[in-house]
């Protein structure tokens, strides 16, 4: 399977594309889950990641995959970096593609950041999170996570709920599930909901009770303090009182419904605790299959025919 | 110092084309229209097949002197827009400092006869340092030679200020440029908010944040019986504002850009730069609007917004790139080619928003090839079609979202107060 040199977004991968890295993780998954973490894949690898934001998850889970794959693998964080001294991001870029660094591994605010620093570099960009445009790493990993169970994604109603608008998460996901097959839902107050956002084949749901009557998967995204301050909600506790999903509208979805949240979860507001610790409940397992996910995307960039 | 145009196609705003004619220049004047002159010359050109229209006047661009000289001064910028075949331009005060005392306007004038091209004239701010708090000394910059008075990028947030401003400016019978932006609809938006910001995950400039305060302009200069010209309109609402307010006899005139109809915002796709601008490029239905709007008289002018920026204010994440677009070098082939050659409009409206009106509405004289008028002329040969190359631009910036674009119409000759300088 061909690829380009880095991973951006799922806007522009194919559905084969995606099958392949996720078949891929599969046998990742193996090594993660196994008493001995540790393959010769990426052995005389140089993984950087580079983190304009915070991050705990992705960024360990990152260094995880590079690491069980023995690559030689390095952080850069943003507060003791040349960053803080007004470097550009190009000219970052450049530095440590002439230390020898295969692949760069970036998480930056603005939408956009990935694509310009691949421009820029001969090293391999996978896109940890830019602005509110991709995460395509998160997506994967939900991919994977809902084949896991489900086996065919195709015609699965699946319901992401939340701050659309800002959310990198939700566009990777929307980009990815569509172009699989799936019925795509996503529901929030109209001011969570981005401009258009219907062109790209998402159904906008108008009440709580379409969007989770049937569905087959149910995706929270983390509510954030600051859409308060913005008066895009009145309050959090307004928000939880008609979009936060709890046991009892759970009924109104297929018995086998998933639970999924790309986390931190705040208990209490996107979902209730008890849904968050239920059986249905994915949310730890789509942080083990991330892992997987990020070691297959490693092994696949460093093969990638050049 | 006589110079002899032959054969040209003469092309005035509100004129029938007069096939062949010869022009006779003599010094700054045009002293001699007419077939077949046989007179004695010092410079002679055959212009057979060639237009000459007259000298076209840019309303609205930016110099960057004093204070960003390292993306444009007086004479790179002037250099750049005689090569686009503008002889006046108007320039907006959002230099370092900012244009708010007679010193800088005299300084202008200085720096635009030292360097001979096209002749620049000074937009003073509206407000001391742009800040929309305490108006500038309209009288006294009026006197020193400001041509209008703009706040320009810093719009004007407080409608009270505005409504004092008009008053104020129509004692001194001062023309006010209003760059129409709520900020605060605006927020910390990068391009129109549409399905391009959704897809690309940039936030997103509501179209009324604009309108809106074209609509409170327009009102407030209807009011106090103020004129006003507003700048860079770039949405169908915004035309349909002034549309209404011209109908009702409003001395309220406006001017559009190229790139507003030429692109809309899946320019942006990719995180292209070079296609941020503010206003940001629109839709589709906003382009249409705005050409029905040059087509019905709506928009009474096109400016080039001429903004220039280095490189590097460019080639960054989005959010942080530099707005604006380079516009002298080819605004008019990019007019004549999206307007004249899909016969939105006629060769001859397009001099009347390129150089008639701009010209009226500066309150310059110029605009006109006619005998005893000033000899502000160019000749282009409208046949030539070239593809746009931003390495060849004599500006000292490249911020060009054009670069490969086909066009008709290239400048040949350019004549400033009866001087050749190209």
């Amino acid at each position: 399977m061909n690829f380009d040199k880095d991973l951006l977004g799922l806007k522009n991968l194919s559905k084969e594309q995606i099958l392949y890295i996720i078949e891929t993780a599969k046998n990742m998954k193996l090594l993660v889950n196994s008493n001995n973490k540790k393959s010769p894949h990426l052995h005389g690898k140089t993984i950087i990641t580079l983190f304009y934001e915070n991050s705990t998850r992705t960024r360990m889970s990152f260094e995880l995959a590079a690491k069980y794959m023995s690559a030689n693998a390095a952080n850069i964080s943003v507060s003791n970096s040349s960053v803080a001294k007004g470097e550009t991001l190009i000219d970052t870029g450049k530095t440590l593609d002439m230390m020898g660094t295969d692949i760069i591994i970036m998480r930056h605010g603005c939408s956009g950041a990935a694509n310009l620093l691949a421009k820029n570099v001969n090293a391999t960009v996978i896109n940890a999170g830019d602005g509110m445009n991709e995460h395509p790493t998160q997506a994967l990993l939900d991919i994977y996570t809902i084949l896991d169970n489900k086996n065919d994604i195709r015609n699965l109603k699946i319901t992401i709920i939340g701050d659309i608008k800002h959310s990198r998460v939700a566009r990777s996901n929307i980009y990815g599930l569509t172009k699989l097959g799936a019925k795509v839902y996503i529901y929030a107050p109209d001011t969570l909901i981005p401009k258009d956002i219907e062109v790209t084949g998402v159904n906008i749901a108008t009440n709580l009770q379409e969007a989770i009557s049937n569905a087959d998967v149910v995706m929270g995204l983390r509510i954030q303090k600051e859409r308060q301050n913005a008066n895009l909600i009145p309050s959090i506790r307004e928000y939880h009182h008609f979009y936060g999903i709890n046991d009892e509208i759970l009924k109104l979805a297929k018995r086998e419904v998933l639970i999924m949240h790309p986390g931190p979860v705040n208990r209490g507001v996107e979902f209730t605790s008890s849904v968050i610790d239920g059986k249905q409940s994915l949310i730890n397992e789509q942080v083990n299959n991330g892992v997987a996910i990020r070691m297959a995307l490693l092994y696949i960039f460093t093969r990638r025919k050049k | 110092m006589k110079t002899l145009i032959k054969n040209c196609n003469i092309v005035n705003s509100k004129s029938d084309l007069m096939k062949q004619f010869d022009i006779l220049i003599e010094d700054k004047r045009i002293i001699k229209i007419a077939k077949n002159i046989n007179a004695p010359y010092d410079n002679f050109i055959d212009a057979m097949g060639m237009y000459a229209l007259p000298g076209l006047v840019d309303a609205h661009c930016h110099l960057r002197e004093p204070g960003y000289e390292y993306k444009e001064d007086i004479a790179s910028g002037a250099l750049s827009a005689i090569h686009g075949g503008f002889t006046s331009i108007a320039c907006m005060p959002n230099t370092n400092p900012v244009v708010d005392n007679e010193s800088l306007i005299e300084y202008i004038y200085k720096r635009s006869n030292e360097v001979g091209l096209s002749k620049v004239y000074p937009i003073a701010a509206l407000s001391k340092n742009q800040e929309g708090k305490q108006l500038t000394e309209i009288g006294i910059l009026n006197k020193a030679g400001a041509i209008a008075f703009s706040d320009d990028g810093n719009p004007v947030d407080s409608a009270s200020f505005m409504n004092k401003a008009l008053i104020y400016a129509n004692t001194f019978d001062c023309l006010i440029i209003s760059h129409c932006e709520d900020k605060s609809i605006v927020e910390n938006g990068d391009i129109n908010e549409g399905y391009m910001s959704t897809t690309l995950g940039l936030n997103g400039i509501p179209s009324p944040a604009e309108d809106v305060m074209v609509y409170r302009d327009v009102r407030l200069a209807e009011y106090t019986n103020s004129k006003i010209h507003i700048a860079h309109v770039s949405t169908r609402q915004s035309v349909e504002v002034v549309r209404e307010a011209k109908k009702r006899g409003g001395k309220v005139t406006c001017e559009t850009c190229p790139h507003y109809f030429t692109l809309t915002d899946k320019a942006c796709d990719g995180f292209n730069t070079l296609a941020k601008v503010n206003p940001p490029l629109r839709n589709e239905d906003d382009v249409q609007a705005i050409k029905e709007g040059l087509k019905d008289g709506t928009i009474d002018i096109i400016v080039t917004d001429h903004a220039p920026h280095h490189i590097d204010e460019k080639n960054v994440e989005f959010a942080y790139a530099s707005n604006g677009i380079v516009g002298f070098e080819t605004a008019f082939s990019l007019a004549y080619t999206h307007l004249v050659k899909t016969n939105i409009i006629t060769l001859s409206q397009l001099v009347e928003k390129m150089s008639y009106n701009p010209a009226k509405i500066l309150n310059i004289e110029v605009g006109k090839i006619e005998k005893g008028k000033i000899a502000d002329l160019i000749l282009v040969d409208l046949n030539k079609k070239y593809t746009i190359d931003i390495n060849k631009f004599k500006s000292k910036s490249k911020n060009s979202p054009f670069n490969g674009f086909e066009v008709y119409g290239e400048i040949k000759n350019v004549f400033v107060e009866g001087r050749k300088v190209i």
